[in-house]
């Protein structure tokens, strides 16, 4: 594959610092200059749901680009932690870093249990069991008692973060999840970048081989079905305290498209791909609502495009043409 | 002492003859414009929201109106950004319209933590003025309490006094099941039984015949949207309503009867709170609505204008937009408009008015266009909504 010799190049070259390529670095601290900047611009609800889809995709990249593993029912890990980490703000009254973390812990959980039966399958089939099981996340949102049903649960309290720090405003709450996102893609690019993150690029290049040199290639499909799991429910917990509800929309399975959709737009090989496609989609899904049915036209249209002409995504694109990759 | 008369009833007729100052009013639609429900709200309500604007006579009388309006997808948490985005950046005054009731319910308590107004008429949860009632929130058009309300009293009186349910086996569907079966009882009718169907349900035929054999009078819809358009698709097959028993829709829509044919609507039993076809006035009104948007006016549609024209009415006389008075002036002042008549708005939030209980007709029946329903009954103002004390609304204790 072209990005693993691009990544052998750019790791030959020795432009490395802070144990990252150079330009990986540039890319982090630009990222961060202008998340720390935007708020003060633009609207900070809308930046706190790019950057919460923006986590969820690069949570769902690591299974599908690196681990090459296509989920079809990650919002049930997103979702189910929205929930988890809604209910225990409202009826427990926790913190919210203690939400977060309970709805990642939830579906790191969840996705120990669903992963454990999906990855005995592959391809289609395995998106098949993991569709299968979200569905069944799905119901029980709908029908548990503490769910709310359709209505979702709504008005969740932004309580005091730490138990000291007011974060009722947007702006300064905005702080605390960029925090969270930050350090969800800092782990992400670790895991990515790792020994074992090798391991995984070479199952998905060829499984067979992995097992002959003595992987257990179960394990390691396990391991990052779980990870990404746990992160898109970081993602998914976040983005409940954010909107303050969570509702049968972060189980729908048309959640699970459209975080499909966003790495695909933003490239599924690259590590910050999903947060354009990220940034893409949220954008259009905000900005566009005044055109009403024009904005599901769009999407697919700019999906078709991307399908048709550029398929490793923008950044992808650029990452070819630099010759470097993201 | 004349003299300083004279001067100050000079200056206040100057007052009263100058130039008032213009008020600028922002409101937004905001509800479906591409999914199930943007048919019986979308565009149509943005047109209805105009025509309000226009037949209020905003301009003449020194209110600038402007609308802006967008598409919520029936996700609760584009319609909570969107909301959130209006008020703290657009400084829109007041939200309009808003169905799907998770949707709503998240604009609902934006619109509290932001202290502006929120006038619903597309959603049905009965919470809106009930137990999550807020002092910034009116609910204009019609609620599940209402319909199960509606349906299941009106039903009994005309002598269909046997039941059997056919409910969508999630929160929404036990509710108005309870709602409507409580309704039954109450009135001396009998429920013969129940039926559960999984949500979303494509096959009812089993659930159909069960309800068939019961040999209930009435078989109750306790589902919405896609779930009761098949359903009654479906019960026209195995020829229910032919074959004498009533199928009664406790969420429907004028749009759904439309999508639906009259040859396989016809016979339907359900509750709405306005029809073109009722009285001169919405008659005239819906011609216009017609003309516009090539469709006659659902009662979500006819819900914003008949609220805009009340907001903007209590704006006129308030001479102010800021959402405590202009809420007062709503409720204190009896609501008056073409479409719903005469009417209150509640202490709780609720707009009442009077209900009515329709019939579908047959494609015989049926004399042209649009003409699907027949009136069965109608329910009283003071009848036709949930009691003030019943809903646990905490602004009224």
């Amino acid at each position: 594959m072209t990005d693993q010799t691009l990544e052998r190049t750019g790791t030959a070259t020795g432009e490395r610092s802070m144990g990252m390529p150079r330009h990986h670095l540039v890319i982090f601290a630009g990222l961060l200059m202008f998340f720390l900047v935007a708020p003060f611009f633009l609207y900070p609800v809308f930046l706190m749901k790019v950057l919460c889809f923006a986590l969820f995709a690069c949570a769902f990249n690591l299974l599908l680009g690196y681990g090459g593993l296509l989920s079809f029912g990650h919002a049930a890990y997103f979702g189910g932690a929205a929930y988890v980490s809604a209910h225990a703000a409202k009826a427990w009254g926790v913190t919210p870093e203690l939400s977060v973390l309970l709805g990642t812990g939830s579906a790191a959980l969840l996705g120990l249990v669903i992963g454990l039966l999906a990855i005995r399958r592959q391809g289609i089939y395995f998106a098949m069991v993991t569709l299968a099981f979200a569905q069944m996340v799905f119901f029980f949102a709908l029908q548990a008692p503490f769910t709310g049903g359709e209505d979702g649960i709504q008005a969740v309290p932004r309580n005091m973060l730490f138990g000291i720090f007011d974060i009722a405003q947007d702006r300064v709450f905005y702080f605390f999840v960029l925090a969270i996102v930050f350090g969800g893609l800092l782990i992400l690019y670790r895991i990515i970048h790792s020994p074992f993150g090798q391991v995984l690029k070479a199952i998905r290049e060829n499984e067979p081989r992995s097992i002959s040199l003595g992987y257990q290639v179960n394990r390691y499909k396990l391991a990052v079905f779980v990870m990404s799991a746990a992160l898109a429910g970081t993602a998914g917990a976040t983005k409940a305290l954010v909107f303050q509800l969570a509702s049968l929309t972060d189980v729908h399975w048309t959640m699970s498209g459209e975080v499909v959709l966003m790495a695909l737009i933003g490239g599924m090989h690259t590590v910050f791909g999903p947060i354009v496609g990220a940034a893409v989609i949220v954008t259009m899904q905000n900005y566009f609502a005044g055109f009403g049915a024009w904005v599901t036209v769009l999407q697919g249209t700019i999906f078709v495009i991307a399908v048709l002409l550029f398929r490793e995504g923008v950044l992808g694109v650029i990452g070819r043409w630099l010759k470097k990759p993201m | 002492m004349k003299l300083k008369t004279l001067i100050t009833a000079t200056a206040l007729g100057l007052i009263m003859a100058g130039p008032v100052m213009a008020i600028d009013v922002k409101i937004g639609v905001l509800n479906d414009r591409s999914g199930v429900y943007a048919d019986l709200s979308g565009e149509g309500s943005v047109i209805a929201a105009q025509m309000a604007i226009e037949d209020f006579g905003a301009a003449e009388k020194g209110i600038n109106v402007e609308i802006v309006s967008a598409d919520h997808q029936n996700k609760p948490d584009v319609a909570s950004t969107i909301a959130r985005q209006w008020y703290d950046q657009d400084g829109v005054d007041a939200i309009f319209d808003v169905p799907t009731s998770s949707a709503a319910l998240a604009v609902h308590e934006i619109t509290r933590e932001k202290d502006k107004i929120f006038i619903n008429s597309g959603a049905a949860a009965s919470e809106i003025t009930g137990t999550q009632c807020s002092p910034n929130t009116v609910h204009w058009t019609y609620d599940t309490w209402a319909l199960a309300n509606g349906t299941g009293s009106a039903m009994v009186q005309t002598g269909a006094d046997t039941w059997y349910f056919l409910t969508a086996d999630y929160a929404f569907g036990h509710a108005l099941e309870r709602d409507t079966m409580a309704v039954v009882e109450a009135m001396g009718g009998e429920v013969l039984g129940t039926v559960r169907h999984p949500f979303p349900g494509q096959d009812f035929s089993s659930f159909l015949l069960q309800a068939q054999a019961s040999g209930a009078k009435v078989i109750g819809l306790a589902n919405a949207g896609g779930d009761t358009v098949n359903a009654i698709k479906q019960a026209a097959e195995f020829g229910i309503t032919q074959g004498g028993q009533a199928l009664a829709g406790l969420l429907i829509f004028i749009t759904d009867v439309d999508a639906l044919g009259l040859q396989t609507a016809q016979g339907l039993v359900l509750t709405e709170s306005f029809y073109w076809d009722l009285n001169d006035e919405t008659r005239e009104w819906s011609a216009r609505f017609q003309e516009r948007r090539n469709a006659k006016p659902t009662m979500v549609q006819a819900g914003v204008y008949a609220g805009v024209l009340h907001y903007l009415k209590a704006i006129e006389a308030t001479q102010s937009t800021d959402a405590d008075t202009v809420m007062a002036e709503m409720k204190a002042t009896p609501t008056s408009d073409p479409l719903f008549g005469e009417g209150e708005v509640r202490a709780d939030g609720r707009k009442v008015h009077d209900m009515y209980l329709f019939r579908v007709k047959s494609p015989e029946e049926s004399t042209g266009e649009w003409d699907y329903y027949e009136l069965v009954a109608t329910i009283p103002a003071d009848s036709a909504f949930r009691p003030l004390a019943d809903g646990g609304c905490e602004l009224v204790q």
